[in-house]
Protein backbone atom coordinates (compact mmCIF):
# COMPACT_ATOMS: atom_id res chain seq x y z
CA UNK A 1 0.00 0.00 0.00
CA UNK A 2 2.71 2.43 0.87
CA UNK A 3 5.09 3.28 -2.58
CA UNK A 4 8.24 4.26 -0.92
CA UNK A 5 10.12 5.84 -3.81
CA UNK A 6 8.00 8.80 -4.29
CA UNK A 7 8.67 11.02 -1.10
CA UNK A 8 12.28 9.86 -1.26
CA UNK A 9 13.20 10.70 -4.74
CA UNK A 10 11.95 13.92 -4.47
CA UNK A 11 13.40 14.92 -1.34
CA UNK A 12 16.86 14.85 -2.76
CA UNK A 13 15.35 17.50 -4.82
CA UNK A 14 13.92 19.71 -1.78
CA UNK A 15 15.49 22.27 0.02
CA UNK A 16 18.56 21.00 2.02
CA UNK A 17 18.15 20.55 5.37
CA UNK A 18 19.57 23.61 7.42
CA UNK A 19 22.90 22.15 10.03
CA UNK A 20 20.96 18.97 10.05
CA UNK A 21 24.41 17.73 11.66
CA UNK A 22 24.10 20.03 14.73
CA UNK A 23 20.31 21.60 14.86
CA UNK A 24 17.42 19.42 15.79
CA UNK A 25 14.33 19.45 14.23
CA UNK A 26 12.11 21.32 16.49
CA UNK A 27 13.50 23.43 19.49
CA UNK A 28 10.75 25.15 21.41
CA UNK A 29 12.02 27.45 24.19
CA UNK A 30 10.06 28.96 27.08
CA UNK A 31 6.92 29.01 24.76
CA UNK A 32 3.62 30.36 26.66
CA UNK A 33 0.31 30.37 24.90
CA UNK A 34 -2.72 32.24 26.76
CA UNK A 35 -6.20 32.81 25.95
CA UNK A 36 -7.46 36.08 27.93
CA UNK A 37 -5.61 35.50 31.28
CA UNK A 38 -5.68 32.08 31.38
CA UNK A 39 -2.17 29.97 30.41
CA UNK A 40 -2.63 27.45 27.81
CA UNK A 41 0.65 26.18 27.25
CA UNK A 42 3.02 27.45 29.95
CA UNK A 43 7.08 27.61 29.88
CA UNK A 44 7.39 24.51 27.22
CA UNK A 45 10.54 23.35 26.73
CA UNK A 46 10.84 20.99 24.29
CA UNK A 47 13.50 19.62 21.69
CA UNK A 48 12.46 16.63 19.12
CA UNK A 49 15.67 14.82 17.85
CA UNK A 50 16.12 13.99 14.23
CA UNK A 51 14.37 11.10 12.83
CA UNK A 52 11.86 10.18 15.89
CA UNK A 53 8.30 9.16 15.62
CA UNK A 54 7.07 11.60 18.13
CA UNK A 55 3.23 11.49 19.98
CA UNK A 56 2.27 14.68 22.41
CA UNK A 57 0.30 13.18 25.23
CA UNK A 58 -2.07 14.87 27.60
CA UNK A 59 -5.59 14.84 28.92
CA UNK A 60 -8.24 17.15 27.21
CA UNK A 61 -7.07 21.13 27.23
CA UNK A 62 -3.80 20.24 27.75
CA UNK A 63 -2.63 22.29 24.69
CA UNK A 64 -1.95 19.55 22.58
CA UNK A 65 -3.30 21.12 19.23
CA UNK A 66 -2.16 24.44 20.78
CA UNK A 67 1.37 23.56 21.14
CA UNK A 68 1.36 22.26 17.19
CA UNK A 69 -0.64 25.41 16.09
CA UNK A 70 2.18 27.89 18.14
CA UNK A 71 4.95 26.29 16.32
CA UNK A 72 3.45 26.64 12.87
CA UNK A 73 2.61 30.27 13.86
CA UNK A 74 -0.76 29.73 13.76
CA UNK A 75 -1.91 30.90 17.26
CA UNK A 76 -0.23 34.15 18.93
CA UNK A 77 2.53 33.64 21.54
CA UNK A 78 3.08 35.57 24.70
CA UNK A 79 6.77 34.38 25.04
CA UNK A 80 8.84 32.33 23.54
CA UNK A 81 10.69 30.84 20.67
CA UNK A 82 10.67 27.88 17.87
CA UNK A 83 13.15 26.90 15.98
CA UNK A 84 12.89 24.33 12.75
CA UNK A 85 16.23 22.85 12.41
CA UNK A 86 18.02 26.51 14.16
CA UNK A 87 15.99 28.98 12.49
CA UNK A 88 12.69 30.31 12.67
CA UNK A 89 9.47 28.59 11.11
CA UNK A 90 8.88 31.45 9.12
CA UNK A 91 12.41 30.69 7.25
CA UNK A 92 11.60 27.03 6.94
CA UNK A 93 8.25 26.66 6.30
CA UNK A 94 9.28 24.27 2.59
CA UNK A 95 10.68 22.04 5.35
CA UNK A 96 6.81 21.08 7.15
CA UNK A 97 4.32 19.36 6.71
CA UNK A 98 0.94 20.12 8.60
CA UNK A 99 -2.05 17.34 8.92
CA UNK A 100 -4.64 19.61 10.53
CA UNK A 101 -7.73 17.79 12.32
CA UNK A 102 -10.18 15.96 10.08
CA UNK A 103 -12.65 17.71 11.34
CA UNK A 104 -11.23 21.29 11.29
CA UNK A 105 -12.46 21.77 7.64
CA UNK A 106 -15.92 21.44 5.72
CA UNK A 107 -15.60 18.19 3.96
CA UNK A 108 -18.98 19.46 2.08
CA UNK A 109 -16.52 22.04 0.12
CA UNK A 110 -17.05 21.32 -3.26
CA UNK A 111 -13.74 19.75 -4.80
CA UNK A 112 -12.33 16.63 -5.40
CA UNK A 113 -9.53 13.71 -3.22
CA UNK A 114 -6.79 15.14 -6.14
CA UNK A 115 -7.57 18.56 -5.57
CA UNK A 116 -7.27 18.68 -1.94
CA UNK A 117 -4.25 16.81 -2.44
CA UNK A 118 -2.57 19.51 -4.47
CA UNK A 119 -2.87 22.18 -2.08
CA UNK A 120 -0.03 20.94 -0.46
CA UNK A 121 2.12 22.01 -3.64
CA UNK A 122 0.80 25.77 -3.25
CA UNK A 123 3.51 26.65 -0.55
CA UNK A 124 5.98 25.74 -3.09
CA UNK A 125 4.05 27.55 -5.88
CA UNK A 126 3.42 30.81 -3.96
CA UNK A 127 1.41 33.19 -4.89
CA UNK A 128 -0.62 33.51 -8.12
CA UNK A 129 1.13 30.46 -10.05
CA UNK A 130 -1.34 27.51 -10.67
CA UNK A 131 -0.55 23.79 -10.10
CA UNK A 132 0.16 22.39 -13.59
CA UNK A 133 0.73 19.02 -14.75
CA UNK A 134 3.96 18.25 -12.28
CA UNK A 135 1.82 19.31 -9.14
CA UNK A 136 -1.23 16.89 -10.53
CA UNK A 137 0.92 14.10 -11.14
CA UNK A 138 2.72 14.39 -7.86
CA UNK A 139 -0.42 14.51 -6.02
CA UNK A 140 -1.52 11.10 -7.51
CA UNK A 141 1.79 9.94 -6.28
CA UNK A 142 1.08 10.94 -3.03
CA UNK A 143 -2.40 9.80 -2.95
CA UNK A 144 -1.30 6.51 -3.96
CA UNK A 145 0.98 6.15 -1.08
CA UNK A 146 -1.96 5.92 1.03
CA UNK A 147 -4.05 3.50 -0.81
CA UNK A 148 -5.98 6.63 -2.50
CA UNK A 149 -5.41 6.89 -5.97
CA UNK A 150 -8.75 5.03 -6.91
CA UNK A 151 -10.50 8.05 -5.54
CA UNK A 152 -8.05 11.09 -6.81
CA UNK A 153 -12.24 12.46 -8.95
CA UNK A 154 -14.21 11.65 -5.80
CA UNK A 155 -15.85 14.69 -4.55
CA UNK A 156 -14.65 14.79 -0.64
CA UNK A 157 -17.79 14.39 1.48
CA UNK A 158 -18.19 11.23 0.11
CA UNK A 159 -15.38 9.33 1.25
CA UNK A 160 -15.62 7.63 5.01
CA UNK A 161 -13.72 9.59 7.62
CA UNK A 162 -11.05 7.62 7.28
CA UNK A 163 -10.60 8.12 3.65
CA UNK A 164 -10.76 12.00 4.80
CA UNK A 165 -8.51 11.28 6.98
CA UNK A 166 -5.92 9.57 4.30
CA UNK A 167 -6.18 12.43 2.07
CA UNK A 168 -5.21 15.28 4.44
CA UNK A 169 -1.96 12.21 4.84
CA UNK A 170 -1.52 12.82 1.00
CA UNK A 171 -1.74 16.40 1.18
CA UNK A 172 0.86 16.65 3.58
CA UNK A 173 3.25 14.13 1.63
CA UNK A 174 2.51 16.43 -1.37
CA UNK A 175 4.03 18.94 1.17
CA UNK A 176 7.46 16.71 0.36
CA UNK A 177 8.56 17.76 3.82
CA UNK A 178 11.46 17.34 6.81
CA UNK A 179 9.32 17.22 9.42
CA UNK A 180 5.50 16.25 10.16
CA UNK A 181 2.67 17.90 12.41
CA UNK A 182 -0.04 15.77 12.61
CA UNK A 183 -3.28 16.90 14.51
CA UNK A 184 -4.97 13.57 16.11
CA UNK A 185 -4.44 11.38 12.70
CA UNK A 186 -6.08 8.35 14.26
CA UNK A 187 -8.98 9.83 15.94
CA UNK A 188 -12.16 8.53 14.31
CA UNK A 189 -10.82 6.14 11.63
CA UNK A 190 -11.29 2.51 10.23
CA UNK A 191 -9.25 -0.46 11.16
CA UNK A 192 -7.96 0.19 7.27
CA UNK A 193 -6.72 3.44 7.52
CA UNK A 194 -5.32 2.98 10.73
CA UNK A 195 -2.71 0.41 9.51
CA UNK A 196 -2.21 2.78 6.21
CA UNK A 197 -1.07 5.63 9.05
CA UNK A 198 1.09 2.99 10.73
CA UNK A 199 2.72 2.05 7.76
CA UNK A 200 2.85 5.68 6.37
CA UNK A 201 4.46 6.74 9.48
CA UNK A 202 7.33 3.92 9.68
CA UNK A 203 8.16 4.55 5.97
CA UNK A 204 8.36 8.61 6.78
CA UNK A 205 10.84 7.49 9.60
CA UNK A 206 12.91 5.01 7.52
CA UNK A 207 13.37 8.34 5.35
CA UNK A 208 14.71 9.96 7.97
CA UNK A 209 11.92 12.27 8.52
CA UNK A 210 10.64 13.16 11.87
CA UNK A 211 7.04 13.13 12.47
CA UNK A 212 5.24 14.89 15.58
CA UNK A 213 1.91 13.54 16.61
CA UNK A 214 -0.95 14.48 18.71
CA UNK A 215 -2.30 11.45 19.74
CA UNK A 216 -4.89 10.79 22.56
CA UNK A 217 -4.91 7.23 23.08
CA UNK A 218 -2.54 5.83 25.79
CA UNK A 219 -3.08 2.01 25.09
CA UNK A 220 -1.80 2.24 21.19
CA UNK A 221 1.11 5.05 21.73
CA UNK A 222 3.91 2.73 22.97
CA UNK A 223 3.05 1.03 19.44
CA UNK A 224 3.11 3.17 17.02
CA UNK A 225 5.57 6.05 18.32
CA UNK A 226 9.18 5.74 19.75
CA UNK A 227 9.19 9.03 21.70
CA UNK A 228 6.77 10.71 23.70
CA UNK A 229 5.75 14.53 25.59
CA UNK A 230 3.50 14.53 28.08
CA UNK A 231 1.57 17.79 28.12
CA UNK A 232 -0.58 19.04 30.41
CA UNK A 233 -0.36 22.89 30.03
CA UNK A 234 3.18 22.46 31.19
CA UNK A 235 5.45 20.35 29.66
CA UNK A 236 6.00 16.84 32.33
CA UNK A 237 8.22 15.09 30.55
CA UNK A 238 9.58 14.66 27.38
CA UNK A 239 12.06 11.73 25.80
CA UNK A 240 11.68 8.21 24.45
CA UNK A 241 8.85 5.63 25.47
CA UNK A 242 10.79 3.45 27.69
CA UNK A 243 11.89 5.83 29.90
CA UNK A 244 9.31 8.25 29.69
CA UNK A 245 6.18 6.67 29.38
CA UNK A 246 6.10 5.88 33.60
CA UNK A 247 3.17 5.41 35.69
CA UNK A 248 4.60 8.17 37.62
CA UNK A 249 4.48 10.61 34.98
CA UNK A 250 1.11 9.42 33.66
CA UNK A 251 -0.58 10.67 36.81
CA UNK A 252 1.35 13.98 36.90
CA UNK A 253 0.12 14.45 33.30
CA UNK A 254 -3.53 13.20 34.13
CA UNK A 255 -3.90 13.31 38.04
CA UNK A 256 -6.20 15.45 39.50
CA UNK A 257 -6.04 18.56 37.14
CA UNK A 258 -8.58 16.60 34.98
CA UNK A 259 -11.93 18.62 35.72
CA UNK A 260 -9.84 22.49 35.49
CA UNK A 261 -8.58 20.84 32.24
CA UNK A 262 -11.74 20.58 30.79
CA UNK A 263 -13.38 23.69 32.17
CA UNK A 264 -10.47 25.30 30.21
CA UNK A 265 -10.64 23.88 27.05
CA UNK A 266 -14.51 24.77 26.82
CA UNK A 267 -13.59 28.37 26.84
CA UNK A 268 -10.96 27.89 24.48
CA UNK A 269 -13.14 26.21 22.30
CA UNK A 270 -15.91 28.88 22.37
CA UNK A 271 -13.12 31.47 21.89
CA UNK A 272 -12.10 29.90 18.63
CA UNK A 273 -16.16 29.59 17.51
CA UNK A 274 -16.55 32.95 18.23
CA UNK A 275 -13.35 34.36 16.11
CA UNK A 276 -13.63 32.18 13.34
CA UNK A 277 -14.61 35.66 11.65
CA UNK A 278 -11.09 36.83 10.99
CA UNK A 279 -10.34 33.90 9.11
CA UNK B 1 -39.92 38.31 -29.51
CA UNK B 2 -40.34 41.61 -30.17
CA UNK B 3 -39.51 42.09 -26.90
CA UNK B 4 -36.07 40.72 -27.53
CA UNK B 5 -35.33 43.12 -30.46
CA UNK B 6 -36.49 45.81 -28.94
CA UNK B 7 -33.91 44.59 -26.00
CA UNK B 8 -31.20 45.42 -28.28
CA UNK B 9 -32.46 48.70 -29.66
CA UNK B 10 -34.03 50.28 -26.92
CA UNK B 11 -31.32 52.71 -25.35
CA UNK B 12 -32.81 52.04 -21.57
CA UNK B 13 -33.54 48.29 -22.16
CA UNK B 14 -29.89 47.44 -23.41
CA UNK B 15 -28.66 49.55 -20.46
CA UNK B 16 -30.83 47.61 -17.94
CA UNK B 17 -30.38 44.62 -18.92
CA UNK B 18 -26.51 44.95 -19.24
CA UNK B 19 -26.61 46.31 -15.89
CA UNK B 20 -28.34 43.65 -14.20
CA UNK B 21 -26.20 41.08 -15.56
CA UNK B 22 -23.12 42.33 -15.00
CA UNK B 23 -24.30 42.48 -11.03
CA UNK B 24 -25.59 39.16 -11.41
CA UNK B 25 -22.37 37.83 -12.85
CA UNK B 26 -19.71 39.54 -10.26
CA UNK B 27 -22.39 39.13 -7.15
CA UNK B 28 -22.60 35.41 -8.26
CA UNK B 29 -19.16 34.61 -8.77
CA UNK B 30 -17.85 36.52 -5.28
CA UNK B 31 -21.34 35.03 -3.48
CA UNK B 32 -19.40 31.06 -3.99
CA UNK B 33 -16.44 32.36 -1.49
CA UNK B 34 -18.94 33.96 1.12
CA UNK B 35 -21.35 31.24 0.71
CA UNK B 36 -18.33 28.61 1.12
CA UNK B 37 -16.86 30.55 3.49
CA UNK B 38 -20.53 30.79 5.85
CA UNK B 39 -19.80 34.83 5.37
CA UNK B 40 -23.75 35.07 3.85
CA UNK B 41 -24.71 36.94 6.98
CA UNK B 42 -21.91 39.33 6.17
CA UNK B 43 -23.10 40.23 3.14
CA UNK B 44 -26.29 41.14 4.15
CA UNK B 45 -24.66 43.53 6.86
CA UNK B 46 -22.53 45.33 4.35
CA UNK B 47 -25.15 45.85 2.14
CA UNK B 48 -27.61 47.48 4.51
CA UNK B 49 -24.54 49.30 5.89
CA UNK B 50 -23.91 50.92 2.33
CA UNK B 51 -27.36 53.13 2.91
CA UNK B 52 -25.80 55.35 5.69
CA UNK B 53 -22.87 55.77 3.27
CA UNK B 54 -24.59 56.69 0.00
CA UNK B 55 -26.50 59.38 1.92
CA UNK B 56 -23.80 60.69 3.32
CA UNK B 57 -21.76 60.73 0.48
CA UNK B 58 -24.52 62.49 -1.26
CA UNK B 59 -25.13 65.23 1.76
CA UNK B 60 -21.59 66.19 1.44
CA UNK B 61 -20.87 66.03 -1.88
CA UNK B 62 -24.84 67.26 -3.29
CA UNK B 63 -23.81 65.09 -6.20
CA UNK B 64 -25.58 62.15 -7.72
CA UNK B 65 -22.42 61.01 -9.90
CA UNK B 66 -22.55 56.92 -8.89
CA UNK B 67 -19.34 57.11 -8.47
CA UNK B 68 -19.47 59.18 -5.26
CA UNK B 69 -22.78 57.20 -4.20
CA UNK B 70 -21.02 54.39 -4.65
CA UNK B 71 -17.72 55.39 -2.82
CA UNK B 72 -19.25 56.08 -0.40
CA UNK B 73 -21.44 52.72 -0.11
CA UNK B 74 -17.78 50.76 -0.24
CA UNK B 75 -16.50 53.26 2.34
CA UNK B 76 -19.34 52.88 4.33
CA UNK B 77 -19.28 48.75 3.80
CA UNK B 78 -15.81 48.72 4.91
CA UNK B 79 -16.23 50.46 8.08
CA UNK B 80 -18.71 48.07 9.36
CA UNK B 81 -16.70 45.32 8.40
CA UNK B 82 -13.78 46.65 10.45
CA UNK B 83 -16.38 47.26 13.49
CA UNK B 84 -17.14 44.06 13.20
CA UNK B 85 -14.39 42.43 13.20
CA UNK B 86 -13.12 44.68 16.09
CA UNK B 87 -16.55 43.74 18.53
CA UNK B 88 -15.78 40.08 17.75
CA UNK B 89 -12.19 40.02 18.50
CA UNK B 90 -12.28 42.68 21.52
CA UNK B 91 -15.55 41.77 23.20
CA UNK B 92 -17.56 38.49 23.99
CA UNK B 93 -19.84 39.09 21.50
CA UNK B 94 -20.63 36.32 19.36
CA UNK B 95 -20.10 36.69 15.08
CA UNK B 96 -23.95 36.58 14.91
CA UNK B 97 -24.55 39.00 17.38
CA UNK B 98 -21.99 41.24 16.30
CA UNK B 99 -23.32 41.34 12.14
CA UNK B 100 -27.25 41.65 14.03
CA UNK B 101 -25.88 44.74 16.01
CA UNK B 102 -23.57 46.46 12.92
CA UNK B 103 -26.20 45.89 10.19
CA UNK B 104 -29.09 47.45 12.07
CA UNK B 105 -27.25 50.62 13.33
CA UNK B 106 -25.93 51.68 9.94
CA UNK B 107 -29.50 50.81 8.30
CA UNK B 108 -30.84 52.89 10.80
CA UNK B 109 -29.00 55.97 10.60
CA UNK B 110 -29.28 54.98 6.81
CA UNK B 111 -33.04 55.68 7.20
CA UNK B 112 -32.74 58.16 9.33
CA UNK B 113 -30.36 60.58 7.03
CA UNK B 114 -32.70 59.30 3.92
CA UNK B 115 -35.88 60.61 6.00
CA UNK B 116 -34.14 63.77 6.01
CA UNK B 117 -32.86 63.98 2.49
CA UNK B 118 -36.15 63.72 1.21
CA UNK B 119 -37.91 66.09 3.41
CA UNK B 120 -35.27 68.50 2.69
CA UNK B 121 -36.60 67.90 -1.05
CA UNK B 122 -33.92 69.80 -3.18
CA UNK B 123 -34.60 71.51 -6.68
CA UNK B 124 -33.09 68.21 -7.94
CA UNK B 125 -35.07 65.46 -7.06
CA UNK B 126 -32.01 63.02 -4.90
CA UNK B 127 -33.73 59.66 -5.95
CA UNK B 128 -31.68 57.97 -3.06
CA UNK B 129 -34.99 55.98 -2.19
CA UNK B 130 -34.59 54.04 -5.50
CA UNK B 131 -31.29 52.71 -3.01
CA UNK B 132 -33.77 50.62 -0.40
CA UNK B 133 -35.13 48.01 -3.14
CA UNK B 134 -32.83 49.27 -6.35
CA UNK B 135 -34.83 50.62 -9.58
CA UNK B 136 -33.21 48.89 -12.87
CA UNK B 137 -34.92 51.63 -14.75
CA UNK B 138 -33.04 54.52 -13.48
CA UNK B 139 -29.56 53.06 -15.48
CA UNK B 140 -28.27 55.03 -17.71
CA UNK B 141 -24.83 54.33 -19.77
CA UNK B 142 -22.20 55.88 -16.85
CA UNK B 143 -23.70 53.53 -14.47
CA UNK B 144 -23.13 50.27 -16.61
CA UNK B 145 -20.03 51.90 -17.06
CA UNK B 146 -18.94 52.31 -13.59
CA UNK B 147 -20.80 48.42 -12.30
CA UNK B 148 -18.08 47.44 -15.61
CA UNK B 149 -15.33 48.61 -14.45
CA UNK B 150 -15.54 47.84 -10.78
CA UNK B 151 -17.07 44.53 -11.74
CA UNK B 152 -14.38 43.36 -14.25
CA UNK B 153 -11.68 44.37 -11.14
CA UNK B 154 -13.33 42.62 -9.07
CA UNK B 155 -13.31 39.17 -11.34
CA UNK B 156 -10.29 40.03 -12.30
CA UNK B 157 -8.52 39.73 -8.88
CA UNK B 158 -10.58 37.04 -8.22
CA UNK B 159 -9.21 34.93 -11.31
CA UNK B 160 -6.05 35.82 -10.43
CA UNK B 161 -6.12 34.75 -7.13
CA UNK B 162 -8.36 31.87 -7.39
CA UNK B 163 -6.30 29.27 -6.15
CA UNK B 164 -5.57 31.25 -2.84
CA UNK B 165 -9.09 32.05 -2.11
CA UNK B 166 -10.04 28.42 -2.91
CA UNK B 167 -7.17 27.42 -0.24
CA UNK B 168 -8.22 30.13 2.03
CA UNK B 169 -12.11 29.00 1.93
CA UNK B 170 -11.39 25.33 2.29
CA UNK B 171 -8.88 25.48 5.10
CA UNK B 172 -7.67 28.74 6.71
CA UNK B 173 -5.35 27.63 8.81
CA UNK B 174 -2.88 25.16 6.48
CA UNK B 175 -2.92 28.08 4.04
CA UNK B 176 -1.41 30.23 6.84
CA UNK B 177 0.83 27.26 7.82
CA UNK B 178 1.81 27.48 4.33
CA UNK B 179 2.92 31.26 4.38
CA UNK B 180 0.03 32.60 2.47
CA UNK B 181 -1.41 35.92 4.64
CA UNK B 182 -4.62 34.51 5.37
CA UNK B 183 -5.50 37.94 7.00
CA UNK B 184 -4.43 39.88 3.68
CA UNK B 185 -6.58 36.64 1.95
CA UNK B 186 -9.56 37.75 3.87
CA UNK B 187 -9.82 41.46 4.00
CA UNK B 188 -8.83 41.42 0.19
CA UNK B 189 -12.04 38.79 -0.31
CA UNK B 190 -14.44 40.78 2.10
CA UNK B 191 -13.33 43.84 -0.12
CA UNK B 192 -14.46 42.33 -3.21
CA UNK B 193 -17.45 41.08 -1.90
CA UNK B 194 -17.97 45.19 -1.14
CA UNK B 195 -17.48 45.61 -4.30
CA UNK B 196 -20.03 43.23 -5.43
CA UNK B 197 -22.77 44.33 -3.30
CA UNK B 198 -22.14 48.24 -4.46
CA UNK B 199 -22.43 47.05 -7.95
CA UNK B 200 -25.89 46.00 -7.31
CA UNK B 201 -27.35 48.88 -4.81
CA UNK B 202 -28.83 50.77 -7.64
CA UNK B 203 -30.34 48.08 -9.32
CA UNK B 204 -31.42 45.31 -6.34
CA UNK B 205 -31.51 47.71 -3.66
CA UNK B 206 -29.67 47.41 -0.16
CA UNK B 207 -32.26 45.50 1.87
CA UNK B 208 -32.16 42.86 -0.82
CA UNK B 209 -28.80 42.71 -2.17
CA UNK B 210 -27.71 40.39 0.05
CA UNK B 211 -29.85 37.40 -1.57
CA UNK B 212 -27.42 38.00 -4.75
CA UNK B 213 -25.13 37.04 -2.96
CA UNK B 214 -26.72 33.38 -1.77
CA UNK B 215 -29.00 32.81 -4.21
CA UNK B 216 -26.78 32.22 -7.18
CA UNK B 217 -23.98 30.50 -5.09
CA UNK B 218 -26.49 28.31 -2.99
CA UNK B 219 -28.37 27.08 -6.71
CA UNK B 220 -25.12 26.26 -8.51
CA UNK B 221 -23.43 23.97 -5.67
CA UNK B 222 -26.88 21.86 -6.03
CA UNK B 223 -25.39 20.91 -9.61
CA UNK B 224 -21.82 19.82 -8.92
CA UNK B 225 -18.61 19.10 -7.12
CA UNK B 226 -16.67 21.06 -8.87
CA UNK B 227 -15.66 24.86 -7.39
CA UNK B 228 -14.54 26.12 -10.72
CA UNK B 229 -18.43 24.72 -12.73
CA UNK B 230 -20.16 26.18 -9.16
CA UNK B 231 -18.42 29.78 -9.92
CA UNK B 232 -19.66 29.62 -13.55
CA UNK B 233 -22.97 28.41 -13.39
CA UNK B 234 -23.55 30.86 -10.32
CA UNK B 235 -22.63 33.78 -12.06
CA UNK B 236 -24.98 32.03 -15.46
CA UNK B 237 -27.63 32.11 -12.75
CA UNK B 238 -27.14 35.55 -11.47
CA UNK B 239 -26.85 37.21 -14.61
CA UNK B 240 -29.99 35.38 -15.69
CA UNK B 241 -31.99 36.26 -12.38
CA UNK B 242 -30.73 39.97 -12.78
CA UNK B 243 -31.87 40.27 -16.26
CA UNK B 244 -35.04 38.51 -15.99
CA UNK B 245 -36.28 40.36 -13.16
CA UNK B 246 -34.75 43.90 -14.16
CA UNK B 247 -36.93 43.70 -17.68
CA UNK B 248 -40.02 42.71 -15.69
CA UNK B 249 -39.52 45.43 -13.21
CA UNK B 250 -39.55 47.88 -16.41
CA UNK B 251 -42.18 46.83 -18.03
CA UNK B 252 -44.00 47.72 -15.61
CA UNK B 253 -43.06 51.60 -13.88
CA UNK B 254 -44.80 50.53 -10.30
CA UNK B 255 -42.24 47.66 -9.57
CA UNK B 256 -39.04 47.99 -7.82
CA UNK B 257 -36.61 45.91 -9.47
CA UNK B 258 -34.77 44.14 -6.44
CA UNK B 259 -37.88 42.18 -5.06
CA UNK B 260 -38.02 41.13 -8.94
CA UNK B 261 -34.68 40.12 -9.44
CA UNK B 262 -34.92 37.93 -6.44
CA UNK B 263 -38.25 36.12 -7.13
CA UNK B 264 -36.73 35.56 -10.01
CA UNK B 265 -33.66 34.28 -8.76
CA UNK B 266 -35.80 32.45 -5.97
CA UNK B 267 -37.58 30.13 -9.13
CA UNK B 268 -33.76 29.18 -9.56
CA UNK B 269 -32.87 28.63 -6.23
CA UNK B 270 -36.10 25.75 -5.56
CA UNK B 271 -35.37 24.13 -9.02
CA UNK B 272 -32.26 23.69 -8.16
CA UNK B 273 -33.13 22.64 -4.38
CA UNK B 274 -35.79 20.37 -5.78
CA UNK B 275 -34.62 18.89 -8.99
CA UNK B 276 -30.48 19.00 -9.87
CA UNK B 277 -29.31 15.37 -10.18
CA UNK B 278 -27.53 15.07 -7.18
CA UNK B 279 -28.40 16.78 -4.59
CA UNK B 280 -32.24 17.57 -5.15
CA UNK B 281 -34.73 16.99 -2.49
CA UNK B 282 -37.06 15.10 -5.33
CA UNK B 283 -34.54 12.76 -6.16
CA UNK B 284 -33.56 11.57 -2.83
CA UNK B 285 -37.01 11.12 -1.92
CA UNK B 286 -37.19 8.85 -4.81
CA UNK B 287 -34.23 7.14 -3.74
CA UNK B 288 -35.84 6.93 -0.22
CA UNK B 289 -38.37 5.48 -1.26
CA UNK B 290 -37.24 3.29 -3.69
CA UNK B 291 -35.14 1.65 -0.77
CA UNK B 292 -38.14 1.12 1.55
CA UNK B 293 -39.76 -0.75 -1.10
CA UNK B 294 -36.58 -2.86 -1.83
CA UNK B 295 -35.98 -3.24 1.66
CA UNK B 296 -39.83 -4.32 1.86
CA UNK B 297 -39.25 -7.36 -0.33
Amino acid sequence: MIAQSIVEERSSTAVPRMDAAVANPVEINDLTVAYRDNPVLQDIDLTVPEGKLAAIIGPNGAGKSTLIKAVLGLVPTVAGSVRIYGKPYAQQRRLIGYVPQRNSVDWDFPTTALDVVMMGTYGRLGWIRRPGKAERDFAMHCLAQVGMDGYADRQISQLSGGQQQRVFLARALAQNAHIYFMDEPFVGVDAVTERAIVALLRELQRQGKTVICVHHDLDSAPDYFDWVALLNVRLIASGPFETTFTADNLRKTYGGTMKAAIEHFQHFEEDRRGSRIEN
Amino acid sequence: MGGLIELFTDYTLRNVALGSALLGVVSGVLGCFAVLRRQGLLGDALAHAALPGICLAYLLTASKTPVVLLLGAAVAGWLATLLILQIVKHTRISEDGALGIVLSTFFAFGIVLLTFITKRSDAHQSGLDKFLFGQAATLVEEHVITMAALGGAALGMVALLYKEFKLLAFDAPFAASLGFDTNVLSVLLTSLIVIAIVIGLQTVGVVLMAAMLIGPAVAARQWTDRLGVMIILAALFGAGAGVAGALISVSDKGIPTGPMIILSLTVIVLCSLFFAPARGLVWDALRRTRQRAALAK
